[in-house]
């Protein structure tokens, strides 16, 4: 399987790098600051989260994104690599309960942390009601960005509950509501090229209109 | 992304010495704009010192009855903070003016400050640009200008600083607190804190390597109605073509930045005492001596009828 051998490769790339380096991180603190180049990948460091209640331990070149190690550390594929550059929204888990770029975030930094994917929300016997609200109303066509859109909507939805407020609100000592204002404001990060957002918008509101 | 090493720091001194002692070291945060930045090799640090652990994070009064704002509260923790709606509106509406919410639940305060340009030919590693290779030339200047600067800008670079919250807090007077690698602290008033390019635009800021944000202050309230007037291409999630952030006060006398024009949030304190004229009074001195392009002179008339907008809602 192409998909396999590839996972494979990066995870041995990752495993070979080499411990040539370590020795770079001591750098004498009274010396004038000079540039310290790392001439080769650093060597891989260890880092412990939980992902969708499971802990989890992987050794990482630094470099690794959060993304990159759920995805092909973790063969978590669910959430998917956009742009890389935290422009389109696909990426989008929750960390610590709240949304967030996986791609932006380097896997190393999150020790400690509970990271929720689209795996973590539902599975496909058991879907979560955003799942299920955003198969209702056709909340999408590809399918490409609709794990980051349904991590995303479920995020925005408990933001909105929290008070978390935004570009659209009026008074800004009001709670604001899930209204369709609202939740378009809120879910501006998450790109839908195909074009889906009316009925991303109508799951939303069915959701968000079940928990009122 | 270039190779480098990590590590996470325990408390500011560490981390202002390994940053210190290393000129190609950063500290890294929320890292939203670092990372990207390091994914196209614009940023090359060789080595990052996270400071998520330092306990910047939280947002307290100060005994003058301002703000004192960790460096690590997050966009969505301070635009959200009740005391920072109720009485810093103008913050708030900038925040969540920009990026988006999955970004602004991730970047700092202290990294929000110090995001670099979006400057097209920065960000393209194949276009000369003084910011990014000094003495390379700025392909800016002849080239697509219509996102960038109009004032402050100089001949090596006419690039803006591409903020919102700091936007509100140059009308708000804040003040940046650092401390160095030798435990030396310092306050630098926002007004300050950016530096416009001259000769040096590879320079965003006046932090010396190796010296750490720990906090943003807030003087005590204004008052006034808060407004943050935010023009660009889409209606979410893009950055400011203008935006004007501004405090009025029942009396018509204020305060007034303006985002998406130059290297630092423009502010004129000559223009401020003319809020009471009118908008086109109030820019014709915020923004003398403006040297637009060609392809974004817009901003100029853009800026003042912004402004109209604000005040004609605060007499409302």
């Amino acid at each position: 399987m192409p998909e396999t051998s590839e996972l494979e490769l990066s995870r041995r790339g990752v495993l070979t790098a080499g411990a040539a380096t370590a020795a770079l991180v001591a750098t004498p603190i009274s010396a004038a600051p000079m540039p310290v180049a790392p001439s080769a990948p650093a060597p891989a460091m260890p880092v412990r989260f939980k992902v969708n209640g499971e802990r989890r331990e992987l050794s990482l070149d630094p470099r690794t994104t959060l993304l990159d190690a759920l995805r092909e550390h973790l063969h978590l594929t669910g959430t998917k690599k956009g742009c890389d550059h935290g422009q389109c929204g696909a990426c989008t888990v929750m960390v610590d309960g709240v949304r967030i770029n996986s791609c932006l975030s380097l896997a190393v930094m999150h020790e400690g942390d509970e990271i929720t994917t689209i795996e973590g929300l539902g599975t496909p016997d058991k879907l979560h009601p955003m799942q299920a609200a955003f198969v209702k109303h056709d909340g999408y066509q590809c399918g490409y960005c609709t794990p980051g859109q349904i991590c995303s909507a479920v995020a925005v939805l408990d933001e909105i509950k929290r008070g978390v407020p935004s570009h659209v609100q009026g008074d800004l000592m009001t709670k604001p509501t899930a209204t369709n204002v609202e939740m378009r404001e809120r879910m501006s990060g998450n790109i839908c090229r195909c074009g889906a957002y009316s009925n991303i918008a109508e799951a939303m509101a069915e959701v968000a209109g079940a928990k009122a | 992304m270039r190779a480098f090493t990590y590590e996470r720091a325990r408390d500011a001194g560490a981390a202002a010495r390994a940053v210190a002692a290393n000129s190609a070291a950063k500290f890294i945060a929320g890292g939203t704009n670092l990372l990207d930045l390091m994914k196209i090799e614009v940023e090359t640090p060789t080595h990052l010192v996270d400071v998520q652990d330092l306990g910047f994070d939280k947002i307290e009064a100060t005994r003058d009855g301002g703000l004192r704002i960790g460096a690590l509260v997050t966009n969505t923790n301070l635009a959200a903070d009740e005391r920072v709606r109720r009485d810093y509106g103008v913050l708030t509406r900038a925040i969540v003016a920009g990026a988006s919410g999955q970004l602004r639940n991730k970047a700092s305060t202290a990294g929000n400050l110090l995001q670099r340009t979006r400057c097209p030919y920065f960000y393209d590693t194949n276009m000369a640009c003084n910011k990014r290779k000094p003495g390379s030339g700025c392909a800016a200047i002849g080239g697509y200008s219509r996102q960038l600067g109009v004032i402050g800008v100089s001949d090596s670079c006419i690039a803006t600083f591409p903020g919102d919250m700091a936007v509100a807090m140059r009308v708000l007077d804040a003040v940046v607190e650092t401390v160095d690698a030798t435990g030396q602290r310092r306050s630098i008033p926002i007004a300050n804190f950016h530096r416009l390019w001259g000769d040096k635009p590879e320079q965003d800021t006046v932090l010396k390597q190796g010296e750490l944000i720990t906090a943003v202050t807030l003087p005590k309230p204004l008052g006034g109605k808060h407004f943050y007037e935010k023009v660009r291409d889409r209606a979410s999630y893009a950055y400011a073509l203008v935006s004007v952030a501004a405090v009025i006060q029942p009396d018509g006398t204020g305060r007034v930045a303006f985002g998406g024009v130059a290297p630092r949030p423009w502010r004129v304190e000559a223009a401020d005492a003319l809020l009471p004229r009118g908008a086109a009074a109030v820019t014709a001195r915020a923004f003398q001596g403006a040297t637009p392009t060609k392809d974004n002179a817009f901003k100029l008339p853009l800026a003042t009828r912004a402004l109209a907008s604000v005040l004609a809602e605060a007499k409302a």
